[in-house]
């Protein structure tokens, strides 16, 4: 079904639906509420060797190993700090769960295709590819990410290489 | 009666496989001077079992094919016919087919009818032998035992009986004798085909008034098999086997949890803990042994092939095996079945020499391979021996300097076995159907060390050669040496674990100023850094006031540096990939009392990492 959705998406160039809006430092961000599967408190986890830095390691999901990535350090923000409001939402992405460290969660928002603006060509830490567009939303702008694109990016390392071929 | 009889299909498939994998192991003990009539009827029973299910389900090949084979087999089994060894070539052949047409209706396509035409051809030239041979003694047993050979052809009801136990056919028997007598003389003459597509039509009009107490029949008769086992998905195992998992973490919690409770309160749950955690392990283990199977599963295939082998061959071997029964895990099972194939055909043909070579040798003609499974701790070793010529060194070194391996004339049998395991290797001249294109040892060495196994290898020119596949007992759980580093831990698999020692400084040697090594027992190891391989922070750098952990992997040693020694404790294994990817050096992940994740370590790969960071001698003969 989620899957549906983003090729409906893709096919029209509408990304209009349900966003959970989360911050990172004094960004606001959006991602499509269908992929979350739950929202924890940020807990010890265990490292892994040989990983860029932006994963932070895995951490027992009732009996699942989860990998946690930091989007904080994904997107070079520079204060990634962890105290009482650092949240760690719990993606679910074509079978796959994993978790993103972020600053605190906001909101669930419905936005309308009129409040979604394409993403101007910007200098970034982010390949405007991963991006689904800019939510306006009471004068403020929310940054709706691809995070299914993002997370399955080679740069992020989540997967095999040959994972990345079999998908 | 409308019932859908397709939902019951699968169930009849696997029935079929069975009973055709008992048929071919049966046959194959057959002695053709002295034949055991147990396994006779056996044989035949497991015939008449496949005949009645494919009838019921309409599976006329089958059935038809299947036919002419029991008629066969039921003359054999009344001494009306001797057994003869072309009539085992015949049946086994007969197996094959009626494999091949299973494997067809599984796979929902229509199967070539021309080879299940010409086994029924090559059955029925021998049935009509035995119609010269013994018309007389044919005509009695009719007479005399209602479930001749002649009720089969003629009537469709027995088989639709999918009864695999016994003679009385009591209920059906009214309706074949009446037609019985004016049809024997043709049916038997003829194609097999035609009889069955008679018999069809003849049995339709006829047939609906008995249904109902067939089938009623039919459950009686099968309530003993199926009250001792059931047929359960595996997933739903494995999901019993997941969740129990989770039940002694969450009671090693809970006792982690009161340890810290007043004492008053943790005396009065102390008794109920303890029998808490006895009934979690009990339950664990009984789960755990739902998933064991005996490892006859995968020897029961070879007989066949040894013996199709040695017909292509030319050779004369016999195949001996031992610890049938020794019980494995499942998905064990399942994977060993490959490497061990190969390592047999490796067997027959590059070790058993030909009659000729052997007796000029002063060996028997006939040459041996074993086939041996045994628990030995808490692993299971497999052994496939041969008294056949063993490695040929000379030749496996030669064809490695073709190959531009770097390889030591003092090469040791297992250093001689990775050699041959080296995707592409072969010793062979030419490429036969049986081995040559340097496939089969890769593939040998890839399964068995993803499935946490070891093999070593001995063999002694002129006199044979035996390769031992030590595997752990089941893939889901582990005995573990739990690690410390920093402030992370880690699990060592137990059964790569030498020994732990904490190092003397003048124990401690370095070669040309780096490649830190550790001298103990008369070895030089190498050490292999941990924390840096991990890149890890920790205050402990100093091997000597570290932890050592001596650990070998196939066939050579290392000494891992870790900060301390936790415990020893049995995990059990998640993999890291279902969510996340493989990771160098890790094998995977398990969770601890605590919750919390532990990392277990891949010894063969950290080595290889270990070897490449220092590069120490060994190194240099793997590149």
């Amino acid at each position: 079904m989620q899957q549906n959705q983003r090729i409906n998406n893709e096919g029209t160039g509408q990304s209009g639906g349900e966003y959970l809006t989360f911050t990172l430092g004094s960004e606001e961000y959006g991602i499509e509420i269908l992929k979350v599967q739950e929202i924890r408190s940020y807990e010890t986890v265990t490292k892994i060797a040989n990983t860029p830095d932006f994963i932070k390691g895995v951490i027992n999901l009732r009996g699942n190993i989860v990998p946690i990535v930091d989007l904080r350090m994904r997107f070079k923000l520079s204060n990634a700090a962890y105290n009482d409001t650092t949240v760690v939402i719990i993606l679910n992405l074509s079978n796959r769960t994993l978790g993103i460290v972020v600053d605190s969660v906001s909101d669930v928002l419905q936005l309308t295709n009129a409040q979604i603006s394409p993403v101007p060509e910007l200098v970034s830490n982010i390949d405007t590819k991963y991006l689904l567009g800019l939510g306006t939303v009471n004068d403020s702008m929310l940054i709706l990410v691809d995070i299914e694109q993002l997370m399955s990016s080679q740069e992020m390392a989540l997967m095999d290489a040959t994972g990345l071929e079999a998908a | 009666m409308a019932i859908d009889i397709s939902q019951f299909y699968p169930v009849f498939f696997e029935e079929t496989k069975e009973h055709l994998a008992e048929m071919e192991h049966k046959l194959l003990l057959l002695s053709v001077g002295n034949p055991d009539y147990d396994q006779m009827n056996a044989i035949f029973r497991a015939a008449h079992s496949i005949k009645g299910g494919s009838a019921t389900f309409g599976f006329d090949d089958i059935a038809s094919v299947t036919h002419v084979l029991e008629s066969l087999l039921d003359k054999l089994r009344k001494k009306e016919l001797v057994l003869q060894t072309e009539m085992i070539d015949v049946f086994l052949d007969a197996t094959d087919v009626i494999k091949e047409q299973l494997n067809c209706h599984i796979k929902g396509i229509s199967s070539d009818p021309a080879p299940a035409a010409a086994i029924s051809k090559k059955l029925l030239s021998l049935v009509e032998n035995t119609d010269k041979t013994a018309p007389k003694k044919l005509a009695e047993t009719e007479a005399d035992d209602g479930f001749g050979f002649f009720d089969d052809d003629i009537s469709l009801f027995n088989v639709a009986k999918a009864s695999a136990t016994d003679d009385d056919f009591g209920l059906f028997e009214p309706i074949n004798v009446a037609v019985k007598k004016s049809k024997i003389s043709k049916n038997i003459k003829k194609p097999l085909v035609v009889a069955a597509k008679k018999t069809t039509t003849h049995s339709v009009s006829a047939s609906t008034p008995i249904v109902e107490p067939l089938i009623g029949r039919r459950t009686t008769d099968r309530i003993d098999s199926e009250a001792t086992t059931i047929r359960v998905d595996v997933d739903k195992v494995d999901k019993l086997i997941n969740l129990v998992g989770e039940l002694v973490i969450t009671q090693a919690m809970l006792t982690q949890g009161l340890n810290n409770a007043p004492p008053a309160l943790l005396q009065a749950l102390n008794s109920s803990l303890a029998q808490l955690e006895r009934n979690t392990r009990d339950l664990q283990e009984a789960i755990m042994s739902i998933r064991m199977m005996p490892i006859s599963f995968v020897f029961s295939r070879f007989p066949r092939m040894v013996r199709d082998l040695t017909l292509k061959l030319n050779k004369e071997v016999e195949l001996i095996t031992i610890g049938e029964d020794t019980e494995l895990d499942k998905g064990l099972i399942e994977r060993i079945a490959d490497p061990l194939t190969h390592l047999v055909r490796n067997s027959l043909d590059h070790g058993i020499e030909s009659p000729q070579v052997r007796k000029a040798a002063g060996k028997p003609a006939k040459g041996k391979v074993t086939l041996s499974a045994m628990h030995q701790g808490g692993s299971i070793v497999i052994q496939v021996n041969d008294d056949g010529a063993g490695l040929n060194r000379e030749r496996i070194l030669s064809k490695a300097k073709e190959r531009g391996i770097n390889v030591p004339a003092s090469i040791t049998d297992d250093e001689l076995w990775n050699v041959i395991s080296e995707p592409g290797f072969s010793t062979a001249e030419s490429v036969t159907d049986v081995s040559g294109r340097g496939v089969g040892m890769d593939i040998v060495n890839r399964n068995i060390s993803e499935m946490g196994g070891q093999i070593s290898v001995n063999t002694i020119a002129g006199q044979g050669c035996k390769v031992t596949i030590l595997l752990p007992l089941t893939l889901a759980i582990l005995d573990g040496m739990t690690v410390s580093l920093g402030e992370n831990l880690f699990v060592i698999p137990l059964n790569s674990i030498i020994e732990t020692l904490q190092p003397k400084i003048e124990n401690l040697k370095s070669v040309a100023g780096e490649g830190a090594m550790v001298q103990t027992r008369d070895e030089y190891l190498p050490i292999i850094t941990m924390h840096k391989a991990f890149n890890i922070e920790t205050k402990v750098t100093d091997p000597t006031r570290g932890m050592l952990v001596i650990v070998e992997a196939h066939g050579k040693k290392a000494a891992l540096l870790f900060d301390d020694l936790v415990g020893q404790q049995q995990v059990v294994i998640k993999s890291l990939e279902t969510n996340f990817r493989k990771v160098n050096g890790i094998s995977g992940a398990t969770i601890l009392g605590d919750g919390t994740v532990a990392l277990i370590v891949d010894v063969p790969t950290m080595m290889k990492l270990g070897q490449t960071s220092t590069g120490n001698k060994e190194s240099a003969i793997k590149n």
